[in-house]
């Protein structure tokens, strides 16, 4: 099954992915797949307890223990024992407590590192494990996060003296303006820990290999290149010496965004032993050992005139850091900050977020990142304000959000919005969905008593994406930039290579990569080869995350392959004996304007480079060119999200009847991959909002970490989805592309709330907590009845 | 250790297994079919899922030694070499993988649920797929891609 497709006209297509010949094969490379001769096997002893000092570790009796060779507590490290990076000091007084890859004496959450054993098998490895003697002295827990910045509160680091990371704010303006509004409403919603739950469980291999001193490692990351920088720095192994890859990987979500105390492990361990060392995470591991998302209490204040035009808005938020810092822990809730006020206009708005330790696994970025939790939030409370005025819920948003023909737009956050069409997307969401139809029959439910009543759940979201413009990245004291490269070179043969600094994992960067590649090139797509997520073959890059790949990574690839065009056309005017700029470029030919037979193929051009038998004065042998894009602004891809919710009001059993989306993500290069994006973004957020949650009781011990009892949703609990697309193109990159990885996933989570408060609001309800599982819908519908 | 005698894909393997081991981890480590992939440590992600004698089967659920003169086929035996099975063709045209992850287990049960029921409504499609979870595609291009299969075996049938 080859799809061939003609050259020239690949932007745009659905064409089938290049990936899946392998995948659908069972020929993938996962990084578990790797099994290099030589290899010893890690396997992690992992504190039981969310709270304690480790009284005795001796690890001794693993070494005894058959096909064992080594085994390292934290003293038998020492200073290999390098601590886990945190790159986003957000403020200059951030609280930043010692990350050691290896626990010192305090373990600080359920599932902490405490040793390790290597062993010449992964099964011999786990056994040995049992061999090791360990002590605790337990201490108390904290894990609400009130609790933790109550005065008095136990410390999840003593050292540190308080539980508070940061607090961050930013407007001021709210509390005069609010003088103006005639209705303030006040709501508290809490954004639940969800855990990421890729397919692939983690794993790395390290290996002493190829030339010199090199460490080759393999792991299953989003972001190789960043990677490679921040082991260099904290282990000590430079940086040219060495290599990262990431193979085949299966899924991310923001949870593969990230240097994990294993991967620094396993790199330091096959240096120190001088031999492979691998480690794959058991799924069990996964749900305590990798960072979580989301978890904050947000308590919003909205205030607007009695015709529903809103004065400002007011944002008060509890952010939980878990017990460390990781990567980007301190800055997730700073990238939704610019994004709560949403689509909307309004006059002022204070945003203040306390960032909180408690003895919880670290969070981190999980698919939007900052973004969901800013979008649930105007988007519920938006719905609260159109009941507490009696408007419909639509109407107070059009009241208020970005006319089109009033882009480019700076909101009160301070981003300029390039463009969007709110109202063309909300048409033809309101269309698709029969809103007037579905109304009418909510309220024949609603007059009649049904038992199962129906509610309408509305999400006009917008979002930034395109991380990010490097200037505003060093504002906000994030420690990197957010360029992205691409090296085109044509080879002798005329095959081309797209060299890119992206990092997929299942978005499909192979396939539509090769299609803008193809789209300027003239080269047909199964002659293109996109070489990615190796720092050996692909040096430069700032990886996969925030729906950036295409946005900025697009540019890179439209641009190198532009002045690969302009290189090859000196060349090809030397053989032809014309000038360069009596050439036009048609189909991967250059060829004599108005003579064309007077040609001279991109391969030919690239064989002559290759020779360099006859090249013209000044030009350089090979065929390649490179660029290097740092993106002027975000992108804005925005969307109207529709949600027909039904409700046993006798049971709280709740269904999606009907789910509408018409996302705005600019210009396509694949429709047929945006539209699986949004499909799994979409499910991602309704599990969010009906089942997902990872729960601690009060002493830190997590309650559903396995895939037993957290509720990842299987087939029949979704439903499907009635997608389309408009499209005004981003004015902020030469393709017109804005990011798709993410929107799904920001915009259905409050769509489904609202359809379900919606249903139930005659009840006397104004909010269900998230995961809205039927206990809590039963239980929320008996306490507003019993209130009554 | 405990002898057994077990055909993979087309291949009899004769091998000396620990009674602890699981089928998955005997076909990865033992005889390097690493086609077949483990997501979960509870039996509930399907990820792993082959068939024993014709029959779907999350293999993290069954002993090696359990499977001693059974026929094994996985994702890597379905089709030969780089033909594609009718399933296979209609999850690549629907779209129905992202990572890929899921996609083997996802792949030998839709070939189960399609023997047991060649013209399954979208109903009986999710609730045949229901052991077997996709972070990626929200099953919504999977479901498709099992309606497209269907046809096509029907149509390879006429």
């Amino acid at each position: 099954m080859t799809d061939v497709v003609d050259a020239g006209t690949a932007l745009g297509r659905p064409i089938k992915r290049k990936e899946d010949a392998r995948l659908l094969h069972g020929q993938t490379n996962w990084t578990d797949n790797i099994q290099l001769p030589g290899t010893v096997h890690m396997a992690i002893l992992r504190s039981p307890l969310a709270h304690a000092k480790i009284t005795h570790l001796d690890v001794s009796g693993a070494l005894a223990m058959p096909n064992v060779v080594a085994a390292f507590g934290a003293a038998e490290l020492g200073e290999l024992n390098s601590s886990v990076p945190c790159v986003w000091p957000v403020t200059d007084d951030m609280v930043a407590p010692d990350f050691p890859a290896l626990a010192k004496d305090t373990v600080h959450h359920v599932g902490d590192c405490v040793a390790v054993v290597l062993a010449t098998d992964a099964v011999s490895a786990a056994d040995a494990l049992e061999a090791m003697s360990v002590d605790y002295e337990p201490l108390q827990a904290v894990v609400n996060m009130e609790s933790a910045i109550s005065p008095g509160s136990t410390l999840v680091h003593e050292d540190k003296g308080t539980n508070t990371c940061y607090v961050y704010n930013l407007g001021g303006g709210y509390d005069e303006k609010v003088k103006e509004a005639d209705v303030v409403i006040k709501r508290r919603f809490i954004n639940q820990r969800l855990i990421p739950a890729f397919m692939e469980p983690r794993s790395v291999v390290a290996a002493p290999m190829g030339m010199s001193d090199e460490i080759t490692m393999w792991t299953s990351t989003q972001i190789p290149h960043i990677l490679r920088l921040l082991i260099a720095l904290v282990t000590g192994i430079p940086e040219n010496n060495l290599r990262v890859i990431a193979p085949d990987v299966g899924g991310g979500f923001g949870g593969k965004l990230q240097i994990y105390r294993e991967e620094i492990l396993v790199a330091q361990l096959a240096r120190k032993l001088g031999r492979p060392v691998k480690w794959t995470e058991t799924r069990s591991e996964d749900m305590v050992a990798t960072h979580h998302g989301r978890d904050q209490i947000q308590d919003i204040e909205i205030a607007a005139k009695s015709d529903g035009t809103l004065v400002g808005l007011k944002v008060d938020l509890k952010a939980n850091m878990g017990a460390y810092l990781q990567i980007i822990t301190p800055g997730i809730p700073l990238l939704g900050m610019f994004m709560y006020p949403g689509i909307y206009k309004m006059d002022a708005y204070d945003f203040q977020c306390t960032g909180v330790f408690t003895n919880t696994t670290p969070t981190d970025a999980y698919r939007g990142a900052g973004r969901p939790e800013s979008t649930y939030a105007i988007e519920r409370i938006m719905d609260e304000l159109a009941a507490e005025l009696g408007m419909e819920p639509m109407e107070l948003r059009r009241k208020n959000w970005i006319k089109h023909e009033e882009f480019p737009y700076t909101t009160i956050a301070g981003l300029t919005y390039d463009t969007g069409n709110y109202e063309l997307a909300t048409a033809r969401a309101l269309e698709l969905f029969d809103y007037e139809g579905l109304r009418a029959e909510q309220k024949s439910r609603r007059d009649s008593g049904d038992r199962v009543q129906l509610g309408i759940g509305i999400s006009t979201f917008t979002e930034m994406c395109g991380l990010a413009p490097s200037r505003t990245l060093g504002a906000l004291k994030y420690v990197a930039g957010g360029w992205e490269h691409c090296t085109v070179r044509v080879l002798p043969t005329g095959k081309v290579e797209v060299i890119t600094g992206t990092s997929p994992h299942g978005q499909g960067h192979e396939t539509a990569w090769s299609q803008i590649a193809s789209s300027i090139l003239g080269v047909p797509v199964e002659d293109i080869e996109v070489v990615h997520s190796d720092t050996g073959r692909a040096p430069y890059g700032m990886d996969t995350y925030g729906s950036r790949s295409l946005a900025v990574g697009g540019q890179a690839i439209k641009e190198a392959s532009e002045r690969l065009v302009e290189k090859a056309r000196v060349i090809a005017a030397h053989q032809i004996e014309c000038s360069p700029e009596d050439l036009e470029y048609v189909d991967g030919v250059f060829q004599v304007k108005g003579d064309p037979e007077k040609s001279q193929p991109l391969g030919a051009v690239a064989f002559e480079a290759f020779t360099a038998h006859n090249l013209p004065d000044g030009v350089e042998p090979t065929l390649s060119a490179e660029a290097t894009i740092d993106p002027q602004d975000f992108s804005y891809p925005h969307g109207t999200h529709l949600a027909a919710m039904e409700v046993d009001t006798e049971t709280g059993k709740v269904t999606v009847r009907k789910y509408v989306c018409v996302d705005d993500v600019g210009v396509q290069v694949n429709p047929m991959i945006v539209e699986g994006q949004v499909h799994g973004g979409v499910a991602q957020g309704i599990a969010q909002a009906l089942y997902e949650g990872a729960n601690y009781d009060e002493d830190g011990q997590p309650q559903n970490a396995n895939l037993s009892t957290y509720l990842i949703p299987s087939a029949p609990d979704l439903p499907s989805f009635i997608t389309d697309t408009t499209c005004t193109p981003s004015t902020t990159n030469p393709l017109g592309t804005k990011g798709v990885g993410e929107a799904g996933a920001i915009a259905s989570t409050p769509a489904i709330i609202n359809g379900i408060v919606d249903a139930i609001r005659h009840l006397g309800v104004n909010d269900v907590l998230m995961p809205a599982t039927p206990m809590t819908v039963w239980k929320t519908i008996q306490a507003a009845q019993g209130g009554k | 250790m405990q002898h057994i005698k077990v055909t993979v894909d087309g291949t009899t393997y004769q091998k000396e297994v620990e009674p602890r081991t699981l089928l998955v981890h005997f076909l990865r480590e033992d005889l390097g079919r690493v086609g077949t992939v483990v997501g979960c440590d509870t039996s509930n992600c399907g990820a792993c899922t082959v068939l024993v004698d014709g029959v779907s089967l999350k293999s993290c659920s069954m002993l090696a030694v359990q499977a001693d003169g059974s026929e094994i086929t996985t994702i890597q035996g379905v089709s030969d070499g780089n033909d594609w099975h009718p399933v296979q063709s209609a999850f690549k045209e629907c779209h129905g993988l992202q990572c890929g992850y899921c996609t083997p287990g996802m792949v030998i049960s839709s070939i189960d649920l399609l023997n047991e029921n060649p013209n399954p409504t979208e109903a009986e499609i999710r609730e045949g797929l229901e052991g077997n979870l996709c972070r990626c595609t929200g099953y919504h291009n999977i479901v498709k891609s099992v309606q497209r299969a269907a046809e096509l075996m029907e149509g390879a049938k006429s």
